[in-house]
This record gives C-alpha cells, structure tokens and sequence, in this order.
C-alpha cells in the first residue's frame, strides 16, 4: 500500500494538463445544463415580468408602449384585484390553518408502534396522487346542490339543500376542504419525519413523570420539531396563495359552464392567481397580468415572512 | 390505543372514500344520481361510459401524450439532476456554494410569477401546442438537483473517488463507473416523484396547449367543463387517468413515502 501515492503522481504527471482541465473545467460542465435551461425558463421569466409589467402590452398590437407604473396604479385601484386578495386570503386561512393541526395530530398518532403503519402511510399519500382535475372533479359531484353526497348527509341533521357554489362562504369552505384533502396527509408525513428524529429517551422520561400523551405533544414533540414546522409553515402559505387550478375547475364543473376565470359567477371565490390567469389568457392584457403578477409575489413573501415570524416566535405551550 | 386505531381507520376511509365514489358514479347512469338515497355500490356501466369518454375527447391521444412527456421528464429529471447532484456534492470548483445557494433560494420563488413572459417565449419559439413547450422547461428543476446534492452528499463515500481516481478515472468515467450505481435508489424516487407531478400537472399544460392535443389533465378538464354537468363522463375521464398513477404508486409506495420523507429532514 506504501507504494500508492508514489503512483498516484506518476499517473497524474503523464496526464498532466488534460487532468488538470478535467478536475478544474469538467465540474462546470455538469452543472450547466441545469444552469443554462434554469436561465431561460426560470430565471429570465422572472425578470421579464418585470420588464412587461411596465408596458401596455396586449396580444392585439404589436406595439408596446411603455407606461411606467401605471398598471399597478391601476391594479391598486381595481376592485376585483382586492376582491381576489380577500378571497386568496380567506381560502388559504380556511384550507392551511386546520389541515396544520390535523397534520399535526396524524403525525403524532402514527408515531408509535403501530401494526398496519404501511397502510396508513399508504392511504394518508393517496388524496396526493389523485390530480387536481381530479379531486374537483370528485368534489364537485360531492358538493353538488341537488345530488351530492354531501348534502344527502347534511339532510339527516335536517339541514337544507346548499347550493356551494353559490355563496362567498360555502364556495370557500368546498375549496378549502378540497385542498386539505390532498395535502393533509403529505404534511403529515413530513412531521412524521421530523418526530421520528426526536430522542426517544425524552418521551421514556416523560412517561416515567407520569406526563399524558397530549403533555408530551405540547413540551416535546412540537418544541423539538419547531424547525419542521416553520418550515412547512411556510412552503404551505406560499402554495395557499397561488391556488388556481381548484377555483378554474370549480366553476366550470359546477355548472357555470365554459371558462371558469371568473372564480365563479359574482367572483366569490377568484383567487389572486386566478385573476392573473383572467387578464393574461382570456383578455390577452399582458402587461396588466405581469403587473398582477409582481403583487401577488409581493403578497406571497409578504404573507410568508409573516407567518415564519409568528411561528418561529411561538413556543411550544402556545400551540 | 383503541382510540387512535379508531382514528386512523377514519383517516383511511376518508383518503379512500372519494377516488372510491368517483368509480362508484362512474360505473353508473346519469339517472342513477337523482336516487335518493344516492347509489353507494358500482353499476355495470363503467366500460360504456369510458368508452363514452373516449368518443368525446381525443383520450387516446392524451394518454399517449402524458406518457411521452411524464416519462421524457422524469428521464431527463434523474439524469441531469444526478449529474449536477454529484458535481455540487463531490466536485470543487468556483463559485459552488454561491450557485448551490441560488438554486435553494429559487425553489420557494413562486412558479407562476413567470407564468406570462414564458409563454411569451413559447409563442415566440412557436412551441405553443406541442409538447415541446411542456418538455423542454421541465428537463431539469432545482428540486430535483437539491434531492440530489443532498443524497449524495450524505451517500457517496469520498474514499470511493479517491479509489477511483487512482485506478485512472476522470470525472466521466467516475460519474459513470461510481457515482450512477450509488445514486441509483434515490433517482428512481426521485423518478416517480417526477413522473407523478409532470403527470398530475394541469396548469401550464392547459395554458399553452389546445384541446384537440391534449394531456389527460387537460382532456378530463375538457370532460368536465362543458355546459351540461355530465359527472358521469367526468368521473369515468378521471378513473382512467388516474388509475396508471394509483397503480404505480401501490407498487412503489412504500419508496415514493421514505423519498419524500427523507427530502423533509433535510428541508
């Protein structure tokens, strides 16, 4: 063995410069691909919005006439812009806020030794699998005012036919039950995760002092996975805030009929990205839409930088 | 402990209820829904109603167009992914942890703010209603080379170079020879992890695509957006295309769950 590195530099002497070219040139070599198509399809995008939404720029001329900030003057004055801000809002609280909670206390369930822990991650995955079109599709037959399944159980408690779609409130809790169905048990996994790293010597402790499972939730578990949580805090705002494909779906596979970008016939549930989507691709108003599109970006880190503070600042008897 | 079997058992009916009912509708006759109290077994209706769909829409086409682009994705995905992975995990050269830290900072930027120029440049590249325009943007994504970096990383035994190295590999020939072996398990989650997203994606496709070229996303939200609630149609147009998934992920589940598990430690 004494006689490798002796060889090693031999072999590195014959080689000479094409080894150095090698280890120095080739690293760049592998990561270009992913550089130069993130350039063009990432990177580039992003900074054109910019650039658009400075412009009244319409699919109709060619010419583009530069118009300063006058979009989003106009966008801050348009009240179907704040319409969609409230309703992103209202539907991201609605869907996120219990979905985390829920996540929570899935994760502490199975964070046990269970028989049938498989099938339960299974069956926690499955809603994810299923595609957006899909799970409108499902829901909306579901929620339907006439026939849905839902209301057929709402009547035992004497309640009356909803019509869901219709209200501001009803259409929001659909969507909102729609998105936690998909993304409950994902987020559950994720905390399951992280709980599976905490010491197990702690919870051992704990039983010894005669502390209740929920006592050991709250000291521990949350405490000791507070990263996790901020983490998927966040990751879920930024999702909350650009939902689309539900309310699109919503509209027209409840009878609307036809486009759905108007999030239903009064706007009850149009979204922030929903309304991007209305301006960019049924009226071909670019420059509008990118300028949309730069508030809504704003929003979204807006909303995000607010929620990691508060859950980074909470501690663990708080939750 | 009864109490969370009780539990759990929920959750499983509730996850599995939907997709359940979904082929439960989609097995029946339009007029079946009005019953009261609403059918909750399977009729005999389910392969005349799909073949229903597949007059209404060009699903064949669709469904030969999701598994080209998903598969072409999910390919191109692992091996660039796995490429700059090893680079970024194993390789030193200029300018690494600047770049690495970009690619992480761009995985929380939101897609859609870049929604319009990039079908500007679709337009532009006259890539609008080919799958080319879904394809190309997809090859690569800074998930799935932080998915990478991070298994590598963590996986790949510095001494395992070195040895390689002396036996007169270049890089090449350590990428091919040591590097892909080892990266193996984790680009396939990372594959199924792709294939599935490239082929539940609805959003983008429906945007730079038409209807008569179609994925199966958008083809099922054609299904189900026209002006007579047709659920039936809809929900069969759904089994279809989401049955290949489920099925992949009954086989692989046990996989795509540690995959997407182990990303959320690191994360």
């Amino acid at each position: 063995m004494s006689s490798l590195p002796l060889a090693v530099a031999r072999r590195r002497h014959r080689r000479g410069v094409r080894h150095t070219l090698d280890v120095r040139v080739s690293p760049y070599a592998y990561v270009a691909p992913f550089l130069l198509l993130f350039c063009a399809f990432g990177l580039f995008p992003l900074a054109y919005t910019a650039w658009v939404s400075l412009h009244d720029w319409t699919l109709l001329s060619d010419e583009h006439a530069f118009v300063g900030a006058a979009n989003y003057a106009t966008l801050l004055a348009d009240g179907y812009f704040w319409n969609a801000v409230f309703n992103t809002l209202s539907i991201g609280v609605l869907s996120t806020a219990p979905q985390l909670v829920l996540a929570i206390w899935l994760a502490h369930l199975l964070n046990r030794p269970l028989r049938f822990q498989t099938l339960f991650r299974v069956s926690l995955l499955l809603p994810n699998v299923t595609s957006v079109v899909a799970v409108v599709v499902i829901f909306s037959q579901l929620f339907g005012r006439d026939f849905g399944l839902i209301n057929w159980v709402l009547s035992w408690f004497g309640a009356g036919a909803v019509d869901w779609a219709a209200g501001t409130a009803t259409s929001h809790v659909a969507l909102s039950t729609m998105i936690m169905w998909r993304w409950t048990g994902y987020n559950a996994l994720i905390f399951l995760a992280a709980m599976q790293a905490v010491p197990r010597e702690l919870y051992e402790a704990a039983t010894l002092d005669g502390a209740s499972g929920f006592t050991q939730l709250r000291r521990i578990t949350l405490p000791m996975i507070r990263p996790t949580i901020v983490f998927v805090v966040v990751v879920s705002t930024i999702g909350a805030m650009q939902i689309i494909a539900e309310p699109l779906l919503f509209s027209a596979s409840t009878g609307a009929g036809g486009v759905g970008a108007s999030g239903g016939p009064d706007r009850q549930y149009q979204t922030l990205a929903l309304f991007v989507y209305e301006q960019g691709f049924t009226k071909f108003d670019f420059g509008y839409a990118a300028a949309a599109s730069w508030l809504m970006f704003v929003a979204v880190v807006l909303v995000a930088g607010i929620n990691y503070l508060i859950t980074r600042r909470m501690r663990g008897g708080l939750a | 402990m009864r109490l969370r079997y009780l539990t759990l058992v929920a959750v499983v009916f509730f996850s599995a209820f939907p997709l359940y009912y979904s082929v439960v509708v989609a097995s029946r006759h339009n007029s079946a829904l009005a019953q009261v109290p609403p059918p909750l077994l399977p009729g005999g209706n389910f392969f005349a109603n799909v073949s229903r769909v597949f007059d209404t829409v060009p699903f064949a086409l669709a469904l030969l167009n999701s598994v080209l682009v998903a598969g072409s994705i999910s390919v191109a995905v692992m091996f660039l992914s796995t490429l700059a992975g090893f680079a970024f995990a194993k390789l030193r050269f200029r300018g690494r942890n600047a770049l690495l830290l970009v690619t992480v900072a761009t995985m929380t930027v939101p897609a859609q703010l870049g929604i319009i120029p990039l079908y500007l440049l679709m337009v532009k590249l006259e890539w609008t209603g080919t799958m080319y325009a879904l394809v190309v943007p997809a090859l690569v994504n800074a998930f799935g080379v932080f998915f990478m970096t991070q298994f590598l990383s963590r996986a790949l035994p510095g001494e395992l170079l070195e040895a390689g190295r002396v036996d007169g590999c270049t890089t090449w020939g350590l990428f091919w020879h040591v590097v892909l072996p080892v990266a193996r398990p984790a680009a396939a989650v990372l594959g199924m992890l792709t294939f599935m997203s490239a082929w539940n994606d609805y959003f983008w496709p429906l945007v730079v695509l038409t209807p008569d070229n179609p994925t199966v996303q958008v083809a099922l939200s054609t299904l189900a957006s026209g002006y007579v609630n047709d659920y039936v149609l809809g929900l069969a147009g759904t089994a279809v295309g989401t049955l290949p998934l489920v099925l992949v992920f009954a086989l692989f589940g046990r996989q795509i769950i540690g995959g997407i598990m182990q990303g959320a430690v690191k994360g």
